[in-house]
């Protein structure tokens, strides 16, 4: 079922995360939940937000891990939403047909009108990409910000996912990584770009471009110049070693 | 994962009146005489079963007023190949009950028709776990033969006390030494299932789930410090001990006890059917227990993005 070979889409949008630069100030999460709690993908309901057990729907989250192990670790930022995979297993799993992704863009989204709670799809996703919006009891997802980038009343620099234009650091790119001359595209290529959990084979269309140690930052002498921080060094190789099979 | 009362109880008892179903249909056409009152409880007990099964599956929703679209995807989804299938069989037994209640036999072919609809019923609700691949506990075999099994056994043992209680002592002679076997099949069935969780290695780590690869890799901060979705569905949030207890009480309550009592009814030659209601009171919270496991023991690898507030 969810292992079958799906069609080769010619336009795939995703997102390219450089966790070399993200400084992880959640500014793509909030403006995200501003977006769409607004927009036409709303309300995006948070439950008792001012109680003592607040609970709320995002399509966004900024997380935070240690790699290594002291003194040489390496705080980063990880910013985590939907995929946009290329073989979604979210989609064959629904019952209902609410679950698709288009054959346009390759954007996986949800129709609310048709979702019937059920959470199956939320269950078939590896990456827990899927939030239930307790209030009005559907699926939800990142979008893409699918009814921003194609709004034509928006100027041609604005139409680019909510998270992407707030990123104060630039470590969010937009784009279609099928054309091998996009600028995600390239920087996959160059800066050994790869997918999460490749395991699963779900071929996702969002990248990650890896932490490397810039030289210029480490001076001759100091304690991280003979040993470079484990995440950067590891992060290197593993890419360049998985490269072939990630795109 | 987090186990849903609703999920729990639609199988528990969806299944055991497939079994039933299953165990009546074999009498019907081994030529077994079963009377029109034992016939029409029996049948009406399987009936309530299924209906309270799909009221508790309807409860699972969100928007359970829009559950009928959920046929659509059925060259897709196991899903909502179980939503068609599930209303099939529950009609064919209805139609059962109006022929035992009208006094006409129940034709060959529909008996067969019976046994295949609860056959593919167990393949569908068992394949709507089984084909989650990475969800590693159920995406096995395993997880078919355990709930085809469960419900064949407790579905057996169902219609025994019902036999029992009405006297039905062809039907019982026929079918005790079955409920006996089944259950002792779905204990190693659910054995074997059990030993292989514990052997299992995950597939998916914090460094594949980040791609970060540090032989060292701790999440600091899950991004969040109230409550979402995520942290919900996917964590029983249940203690090692409690975990244990409800192990304890599928083995013995589940099957041990239940074993015991019809190797107890076997050996004494008693056809009273305290025997095997005892054994029906044993399996309710038995297989509860079993069916809890089943849920909380599976692994989502989406908890490894969600192991830390900060």
């Amino acid at each position: 079922m969810a292992s079958q070979p799906t069609e080769t889409l010619a336009r795939q949008l995703a997102l390219v995360i450089d966790l070399n630069v993200c400084v992880g100030c959640h500014a793509c999460v909030t403006s995200c939940k501003q977006w769409n709690a607004s927009g036409s993908a709303g309300p995006l309901a948070d439950q008792n937000p001012y109680g003592a057990e607040p609970t709320g729907t995002f399509f966004n989250r900024v997380q935070t891990w240690e790699a290594g192990s002291y003194p040489d670790t390496d705080t980063i930022h990880f910013p985590k939403s939907c995929l946009h995979c290329e073989d979604p297993p979210c989609v064959p799993v629904c019952p209902t047909g609410a679950s698709y992704k288009r054959k346009e863009d390759g954007i996986v989204l949800v129709d609310y009108d048709k979702c019937i709670g059920c959470k199956y799809c939320a269950w078939a996703c590896p990456y827990g990409a899927r939030e239930l919006d307790e209030e009005r009891q559907v699926m939800t997802k990142c979008t893409l910000c699918v009814d921003r980038i194609y709004d034509e009343l928006l100027p041609p620099e604005d139409r680019k996912p909510a998270c992407v234009k707030a990123c104060p650091t630039g470590a969010r790119l937009f784009g279609d990584v099928k054309d091998p001359e996009s600028e995600v595209s390239q920087v996959i290529r160059e800066r050994g770009g790869y997918a999460l959990m490749p395991e699963w084979e779900t071929k996702p269309a969002n990248h990650y471009l890896p932490r490397q140690v810039t030289p210029a930052a480490v001076p001759a002498g100091a304690p991280g110049a003979a040993a470079q921080p484990a995440a950067g060094a590891g992060a290197d190789s593993a890419t360049s070693a998985r490269s072939g099979g990630a795109r | 994962m987090n186990p849903a009362f609703s999920v729990i109880s639609f199988t528990l008892l969806a299944g055991a009146a497939q079994g039933l179903v299953v165990a009546l249909a074999c009498a019907a056409l081994g030529g077994v005489a079963a009377g029109r009152g034992f016939l029409l409880v029996a049948l009406g007990l399987a009936l309530a079963m299924l209906v309270a099964g799909l009221g508790a599956s309807f409860l699972h929703l969100g928007r359970p007023e829009r559950a009928w679209r959920a046929a659509a995807m059925w060259r897709t989804s196991w899903l909502s190949r179980e939503v068609i299938v599930l209303p099939a069989f529950t009609a064919l037994v209805a139609l059962w009950w109006l022929l035992a209640w009208s006094g006409q036999a129940m034709p060959a072919l529909l008996a067969v028709a019976a046994l295949a609809l609860a056959a593919l019923l167990w393949l569908c609700t068992a394949q709507i776990y089984a084909c989650l691949r990475f969800i590693q506990e159920w995406a096995h075999p395993l997880t078919l033969a355990n709930y085809t099994l469960v419900g064949l056994g407790s579905g057996c043992v169902l219609a025994c006390a019902l036999a029992a209680g009405f006297g039905e002592r062809a039907l019982l002679a026929a079918a005790a030494p079955w409920a006996l076997t089944l259950t002792f099949a779905a204990w190693a069935a659910r054995t074997a299932a059990l030993l292989r969780n514990a052997g299992l290695k995950p597939k998916s780590t914090a460094q594949s789930a980040t791609g970060i690869r540090a032989a060292r890799l701790v999440q600091k901060s899950m991004g969040m410090s109230a409550g979402a979705f995520n942290t919900r569905e996917f964590f029983h949030r249940a203690s090692a001990l409690a975990v244990q207890r409800v192990r304890w009480a599928l083995h013995g309550l589940g099957f041990a006890l239940p074993a015991a009592l019809m190797l107890g009814a076997a050996q004494t030659g008693s056809t009273h059917p305290g025997w095997w209601w005892l054994a029906v009171a044993s399996q309710v919270p038995g297989l509860l227990a079993e069916r809890w496991l089943f849920f909380a023991q599976a692994r989502h690898p989406q908890n490894l993005y969600y192991q830390t507030v900060g």
